[in-house]
């Protein structure tokens, strides 16, 4: 369980923005936490894992399990960020190759590196901006707008690198995406994710800014009604999504050694199911960050498990993120339900919602409410 | 009433209900009997709600019963209510706004041909019958998008009818019509209660219970206080029951100095929703925007703060040019609007009541550069002491709230900004008798201290008195201008109808 001290969690666990609950019993609240959930589902699949293979806790099995997931976690931090609001980025993956390919090309123009890697992080910005712009200037869905450009972005990977590869990058810079932190088992790459989840944690938890993310994924309405800038918000939302899948992009390149335009592919659905089991609603208004990191160990965790089985094929894994992504929208709305109908056999107090909102809301005013 | 000696309908006897330490309802009887019109008063969590789930089967007692026609029965559902002929009208009717009237009236019980096809012209004809019936015109066929809220509640009222209710429990109907669909409306009720059928009317507004309603049942902290005749209940009596203390006046006006211009509006138009509004806003003054519900009040009021986008004209702050459509602009300059939408505009009912009242100003709420949770603690309780909120935790949710002290978070949002001008708009809709006239000494005080108050109501006794001026709107035009002198019932309904203005003319 060394990988779920070192997560920076305890920096909210309890007071978490844009989640309601009332005031329950301590270990009715531990119990009743989304969190808590998939702490218990990481402590199988580890228990598991260490069945399947004696290799599965060891130093060197966290190395490289953490660092395969590098690009997938960091991925799932904007993305966060954007679900929350009740949005969505389906493009990062296409991002994150075009800013792979782009580097590709970079280097063989003869660029020095130090100037690649920041032109790589403002074309992605650029792609996020382009996102923003459809969806806040012209009000087009995000789902719509981020499936377009998915698609618009991978092709201009390809215009720009061909079917090619780059693979003479600098040793310094691959040998540090390579390498781990300091003397530990933890790579460097995941230190960086480290960083930069930190950093996300207090913006969307501790700033006016983060809680303006919340208060627009719950009612775009009431947040426009409250003098909150909604739509520069978002903006710049998509712009951060960019700059960091671009990010994702050169680590990628990094590990890899290789720069190419077909990287990546189906990246996004996993960062969005890790950030979707880690409890945000994806409705918007409601998760941690915490959560998502929790939900990005269970699924590296699953994925390192599965791998040193040789008896089973790597497509399991697949299946298995897909019924646990399933389940995860699945059960908090059956919790619902449970309570829903033991609240109306005895209406002790309110129902708290867990960590993602499954039901619609329910709106108890106090008078003019009767469902007929 | 002839109706003393007969057998009620339906009838609740001695119903207790408890939500665990929250008693609910305390051995209430109410009786509902054919060819009266019963109205049942309280404030907001008084018990109405609980006892009006009772009836329709949404929510069962602790101890007491249900009798229909005398026999005790249990609902087990809104189904089992139905079929004893009991019917909901509720605020916001639930329609299916494609279909067709005559298909959400028959909605389940389509009159059916050959190999299950619907009879359209068999349909049409019941439900033309129907409407005939209830003294309406409207046509069956035509989908129920577009039509008014008083006519989606007829459209209810219809289907209440096609399956032969014998009551009807109309909660809040009119808190969304003017006062002409009122009128309407309470034609209808008259010709339900001609044939027989038993109305549980609830409002908030005291003229129009006395106006419709026969006898009324008083409730307060979910007992049952007064049940009797209204004719010898006369008002004032009635609010005392309901608030159990005297309330004096229900509109407490304050004579405030009044000081400069501090809203400026010139020429404010929105192509298809109001033309060429002119007004101005002085610091301690009160204006009131009157008219009818759609004549396009809120939406000026909207245009003005900056979350409609206008098309034309200008709108200025102490002097200083506001860019149109900008809401962010507006608050910076001093403006703060408590919406008409509670639960959809002014609220994010997901939050808490904490985060609700510092939502308009977080950036005040950081120390060091972050959130301070303390800081919002404090800020959000001294707002709440100060609005007499009643609440549980901060950290509760906003929606566990009665509408009252929702409307009252909206407002501890707004005036801990320090605004220099507050819009309201429908300041009291849905808040009982005693958080009223607390919400009205609220403005007025804040208007004695020097606030600028521009109001949207649609309750003429608020408006005449609460406003020092009131502009009247007719299909997004201002038709009149009033001070509080000239302004009395008769003047305001006339410009609010488009008649010709009795006194002064614009232009």
């Amino acid at each position: 369980m060394s990988t779920v001290a070192t997560t920076p969690t305890g920096s909210a666990p309890d007071r978490t923005p844009g989640v309601v609950r009332t005031e329950d019993s301590l270990l009715k609240k531990v119990l009743g936490r989304w969190e808590t959930l998939i702490l218990v589902l990481i402590a199988v699949v580890f228990a598991i894992g260490s069945g399947i293979s004696s290799e599965f806790l060891t130093g060197e099995s966290l190395t490289t399990g953490s660092s395969d997931f590098t690009e997938y976690a960091i991925l799932a931090l904007p993305l966060t960020l954007i679900i929350a609001t009740g949005e969505i980025d389906l493009s990062v993956a296409s991002v994150l190759a075009l800013s792979s390919a782009l580097m590709g090309y970079l280097w063989n123009q003869g660029l020095p590196m130090e100037a690649i890697l920041p032109i790589c992080i403002v074309a992605g910005a650029v792609c996020g901006l382009i996102n923003g712009w459809l969806v806040t200037g012209l009000g087009l869905p995000s789902l719509a707008v981020t499936i377009g450009t998915m698609a618009l972005f991978r092709g201009l990977a390809f215009v720009i690198l061909g079917d090619e590869s780059v693979t003479d990058f600098p040793t310094d810079y691959t040998d540090w995406a390579f390498g781990n932190f300091g003397g530990t088992v933890v790579p460097n790459t995941i230190v960086l994710f480290l960083v930069l989840a930190a950093i996300f944690a207090v913006v969307l938890h501790r700033t006016p800014f983060g809680r303006s993310i919340f208060a627009i994924g719950a009612n775009k309405e009431a947040a426009r009604f409250s003098g909150l800038r909604v739509n520069r918000t978002q903006l710049k939302l998509f712009v951060l999504s960019g700059a960091i899948a671009a990010l994702a992009g050169i680590l990628l390149t990094l590990r890899n050694s290789t720069a190419a335009g077909n990287v990546g592919t189906g990246f996004e659905l996993t960062a969005i199911a890790a950030v979707v089991l880690g409890g945000v609603s994806i409705f918007g208004g409601s998760g941690t960050i915490g959560g998502v990191i929790l939900a990005l160990i269970l699924l590296g965790g699953i994925q390192k498990a599965l791998n040193l089985d040789p008896d089973i094929s790597t497509y399991w894994v697949n299946i298995v993120f897909g019924i646990l992504l399933i389940g995860s929208v699945l059960g908090p709305n059956l919790a619902a339900r449970f309570r829903e109908a033991r609240r109306t056999r005895n209406r002790g107090a309110r129902p708290f919602r867990p960590g993602r909102p499954a039901a619609a809301p329910s709106g108890p005013e106090g008078e003019g409410n009767t469902d007929a | 009433m002839s109706a003393v000696a007969t057998t009620p309908l339906v009838a609740l006897d001695g119903a207790s209900r408890s939500f665990g330490a929250v008693h609910a309802l305390r051995g209430a009887s109410l009786a509902l009997r054919a060819g009266e019109v019963r109205a049942l008063m309280g404030e907001n969590g008084a018990g109405k709600s609980t006892l009006v789930k009772i009836l329709t089967g949404v929510d069962r007692p602790n101890s007491g019963t249900v009798l229909v026609d005398g026999e005790p029965v249990v609902f087990h559902s809104t189904a089992d209510s139905r079929d004893a002929g009991v019917a909901v009208i509720l605020q916001e009717p639930t329609l299916f706004p494609d279909l067709s009237v005559a298909e959400n009236v028959v909605m389940g019980r389509h009159p059916r041909r050959s190999f299950g096809r619907i009879d359209r012209p068999a349909m049409k004809k019941s439900v033309q019958d129907l409407l005939d019936r209830l003294g309406v015109d409207l046509d069956p066929d035509r989908p129920v998008q577009g039509l008014s809220i008083a006519d989606q509640q007829i459209v209810e009222i219809a289907k209440a009818m096609s399956f032969d209710a014998r009551v009807l429990i109309m909660d809040e109907p009119t808190a969304a019509l003017s006062g002409r669909e009122v009128e309407r409306l309470f034609g209808v009720v008259r010709a339900l209660q001609a044939r027989g059928a038993a109305v549980l009317f609830i409002s908030h507004r005291l003229e129009e219970v006395y106006e419709i309603a026969t006898v009324v049942t008083v409730m307060r902290d979910g007992e049952v206080v007064h049940d009797g005749p209204l004719s010898e209940l006369p008002e004032d009596e009635l609010v005392r029951r309901m608030v159990g203390r005297d309330v004096n006046q229900l509109f407490p006006k304050t004579e405030a100095e009044i000081g400069d211009v501090v809203l400026d509006v010139r020429g404010l138009s929105r192509e298809g929703v109001f033309y060429d509004v002119d007004l101005q806003v002085k610091a301690g003054e009160i204006v009131a925007l009157a008219g009818l519900v759609g004549a396009g009040r809120s939406e000026v009021v909207q245009a003005i703060f900056g979350v409609d986008q206008a098309t034309e004209g200008s709108v200025s702050m102490n002097g200083t040019d506001l860019p149109l459509g900008k809401p962010t602009a507006a608050v910076a300059a001093g403006m703060a609007l408590v919406p008409e939408d509670r639960r959809q505009q002014g609220l994010v009912m997901d939050m808490s009541i904490g985060q609700n009242a510092t939502l308009a100003r977080l950036g005040e709420m950081r120390s060091r550069g972050l959130l301070s949770p303390k800081r919002e603690r404090a800020e959000a309780s001294q707002w709440g002491e100060r609005l007499q909120l009643k609440y549980g935790r901060l950290s509760d949710p906003v929606g566990t709230l009665s509408g009252g002290n929702q409307q009252k978070v909206v407002l501890a949002k707004w005036l801990s900004t320090k605004p220099r001008l507050l819009i309201i708009d429908e300041p009291t809709r849905g808040i009982d008798v005693g958080t009223k006239a607390e919400v009205h000494r609220i403005i007025n005080d804040l208007a004695s201290e020097g606030l600028a108050v521009l109001m949207v109501s649609s309750e003429l006794p608020e408006v005449l008195g609460m406003a020092d001026r009131v502009l009247v709107v007719f299909e997004g035009r201002v038709t009149a201008e009033l001070s509080r002198a000239e302004a009395d019932e008769e003047r305001v309904v006339r410009a609010a109808t488009g008649r010709a203005p009795v006194t002064e003319e614009i232009a």
